[in-house]
């Protein structure tokens, strides 16, 4: 059996379980329960570069982690930008945080949308709930750099029209001539005048080049399934689809064992998987 | 007859100066943990003399069953494993990773000190020395500082076995019970008519330290005959054995195997087999505020696959069922640990045969799985199918 090297000394590695303090600069209620944080360095610190895609472990102090992603645009590291819904304890606590309160931050972790693969091609997003922040900084980075992709079309569901987070932005999107952003809510109120049911209704009608398109998918896991079923059916294949899974988190660099799926470790071969490899242990009950 | 002894070098040390060895380690500045008696097992704790040691003490193992029973000589090691695994010192059960103050408006983290003596592990195991090099992957692939720094002071003084036990089955996942490995001091002990002794390799500068006041010589080939021959027999007892060719594919492409149902209703999910697992490392966090709201503790503590709520998502596990979660321990063990960190998760310790309650058996269990699924789920006796 191979020689292995001992672990690195100690003095060479920071610890990655520490979290760095960051201040809430901005908090924004996006619905009921969910709040957007704008977060910047309570001490000197460099930029906080990151990928789409990518979370962070956000820490509130006294109370504990939670896995959430970065929800913010990777063009402007200076701050990060978080987008919260109260789930339990260490949610709660987060989405709580007026302004000038002191979060810890761990991160970035994880794979990110692999938005090079998509240049030249059609590119759809479909964000289910609080699938969308995930999603936005890919949204921002190919809206910085339009000429890149090809058609862009988002579709983007929720259960009620006041689930809907970002609101006024999506509005924005919305009335852009450079992408197709489609809103639907499974149960409309009298205040709705956009489409009601669920996003896979919205697959088969996508102007997309199916042989010719990626596929970005956020949120609950039956909706994934069902998405992708959509999009095969449209013509497209699984290994075009990439999908953000969700697993219990608690250490984030590969070690604490919650997160596994299989071979993999959500936390640092995902969250973002090409649905091709994924969809064996998807489709497994209970693994 | 005293020399300096070299790195590589093979000599016999008397049972006689095993107290000199002691001292050696501990005038190098070690403090020393090992094999004792406690609680009527072989656990490891500290060992001040040789008669902290288990001296003519072996431990009867089979599925389920473990006793210590005296042995017809004074051997020191003459024993396999017990419920305790190193891991207990590199990834203590409960260990703080950091304090964190407020100090005005915002905090600070101060990750624990480094104030603890090196220890110096005496008696590991082939196997554990395999297990060992397990978790160095798993734990420096994470960067985890204090595993990489209490596991680079650690002097690893192996001892290999002259017996195998019941439940053992290092031979099939090629892990003992010989000593292969990188070691700082590696021992066979040797009895034989009123000779005790113990053949000594020196494996690093390390090792090579510690000895500096002991009384040695260099070991004739005679010696050296001797305690290959008690390996070469351990080799030979081994109480179990395991098929390891393909265990990847057996394991992580039958999930639907109808064995899964059938180990499920033994199964307690009681956690057992994964704390007493040498090379299992899931664990959780948690937080310590203290009563003034302003100092706030991050412990970490061993935590288990068996546990209802350790894959839970917004308050539901993705594994409720214990057939999912028995499927979990033993695929990532045998299986998927290959696709994460190149090798096998098991060192075929045979602890999580011993101390499981109800005696489930991980061999068993492969072997199971190797027999072609059937249309429809057998019962649990032996079936008629042809
Ligand atoms: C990669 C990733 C990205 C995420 N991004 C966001 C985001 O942008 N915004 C957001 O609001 N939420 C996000 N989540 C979900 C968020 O991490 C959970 O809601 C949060 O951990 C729940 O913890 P809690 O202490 O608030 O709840 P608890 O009081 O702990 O109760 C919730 C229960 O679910 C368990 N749990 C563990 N991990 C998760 C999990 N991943 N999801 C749900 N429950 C979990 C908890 O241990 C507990 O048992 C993300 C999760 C992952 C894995
Ligand atoms: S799975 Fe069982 S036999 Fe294998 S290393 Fe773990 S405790 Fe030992
Ligand atoms: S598995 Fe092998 S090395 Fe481990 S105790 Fe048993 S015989 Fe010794
Ligand atoms: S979150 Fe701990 S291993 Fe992935």
């Amino acid at each position: 059996m191979a020689a292995r090297s001992l672990p690195p000394a100690a003095e060479e590695m920071p610890s990655p379980w520490a979290p760095v303090p960051f201040r809430v600069a901005q908090r924004t209620a996006e619905t009921s329960d969910t709040v957007t944080l704008v977060l910047t360095p309570a001490r000197d610190a460099p930029e906080f570069p990151f990928a789409p895609g990518q979370f962070n472990m956000l820490y509130a102090f006294g109370v504990g982690e939670a896995a959430i992603s970065i929800s913010g645009d990777p063009a402007a590291p200076g701050s990060l930008v978080h987008t919260v819904r109260t789930a339990g304890k260490v949610s709660g606590a987060l989405a709580a945080a007026g302004p000038g309160t002191i979060v810890g931050v761990r991160g970035p972790y994880g794979s990110a949308w692999p938005l090079a693969a998509a240049e030249g091609k059609d590119v759809v997003l479909v964000a289910g709930g609080l699938g969308l922040p995930p999603l936005r900084p890919a949204l921002y980075t190919m809206l910085a750099d339009r000429g890149k992709f090809g058609r862009i079309e988002v579709i983007y569901g929720a259960r009620t029209p006041k689930d809907l987070v970002f609101y006024r932005q999506v509005q924005e999107w919305r009335a852009r001539t450079d992408l197709r952003f489609q809103t639907t809510v499974d149960a409309a109120d009298r205040s709705w005048y956009g489409d009601v049911g669920l996003v896979t209704a919205r697959v088969p009608d996508l102007r997309v080049d199916p042989a010719n398109t990626v596929a970005f998918l956020c949120g609950p896991e039956v909706m994934l399934k069902f998405t992708v079923q959509a999009l095969v059916a449209k013509g497209m294949t699984e290994d075009q689809v990439y999908v953000s899974l969700e697993r219990n988190m608690k250490c984030a660099i590969g070690l604490c064992g919650h997160c596994q799926l299989g071979p993999e470790f959500v936390c640092r071969d995902g969250p973002v998987f090409r649905y091709s490899d994924v969809r064996r242990y998807l489709t497994v009950r209970e693994l | 007859m005293t020399e300096s002894a070299q790195v590589g070098g093979r000599y016999v040390l008397d049972r006689a100066d095993f107290p000199a060895f002691l001292d050696g380690m501990r005038a190098a500045g070690y403090r020393v943990v090992g094999p004792t008696v406690r609680d009527r097992a072989i656990v490891y704790g500290e060992v001040r003399a040789v008669t902290d040691l288990p001296i003519g003490w072996t431990d009867r193992q089979e599925a389920g069953q473990y006793r210590l029973e005296r042995r017809s000589d004074e051997a020191l090691f003459g024993y396999n494993v017990g419920p305790h695994s190193w891991k207990k010192y590199l990834f203590p059960a409960h260990e703080r990773l950091w304090t964190a103050t407020t100090t005005d408006g915002s905090f600070e983290v101060r990750p624990e000190p480094d104030d603890a003596t090196p220890l110096a592990f005496l008696g590991v195991r082939a196997c554990e020395l395999a297990a060992i090099r397990v978790q160095d992957r798993v734990f420096g692939l994470a960067g985890d500082p204090t595993y990489a720094r209490r596991r680079r002071s650690v002097l690893r003084v192996a001892v290999e076995c002259g017996q195998a036990g019941r439940t053992c089955f290092c031979v099939s996942m090629g892990t003992g019970p010989a000593v292969h490995d990188e070691v700082d001091l590696a021992l066979t002990e040797v009895l034989e008519g009123d000779r005790h002794y113990f053949l000594l390799h020196v494996g690093s500068d390390r090792g090579a330290r510690v000895l500096t006041d002991v009384p040695l010589r260099p070991a004739s080939p005679v010696e050296e005959g001797a305690a290959a021959d008690r390996v070469a027999s351990a080799a030979a007892s081994m109480g179990r054995s395991l098929t390891t060719t393909g265990i990847r594919d057996v394991l992580v492409n039958q999930p639907d195997h109808p064995r899964w149902a059938i180990v499920a209703r033994r199964c307690l999910a009681c956690t057992n087999c994964t704390m007493a697992c040498p090379t299992c490392f899931c664990q959780s966090t948690e937080e310590v505020p203290d009563l003034s709201g302003e100092k706030v503790e991050r412990w970490r503590r061993w935590d288990s696959c068996f546990n209802s709520q350790f894959s839970a998502v917004h308050g539901t596990s993705v594994r409720q069922s214990t057939q999912s979660r028995y499927r979990q321990w033993l695929t990532h063990k045998f299986g998927t640990w290959h696709d994460q960190f190149g090798e096998s998760g098991c060192v075929g310790c045979g602890r999580c045969i011993t101390w499981c309650p109800v005696g489930i058996d991980v061999t068993e269990e492969a072997a199971a799985l190797r027999e072609p699924a059937r249309p429809t789920v057998p019962s649990a006796s032996k079936g008629t199918t042809p």
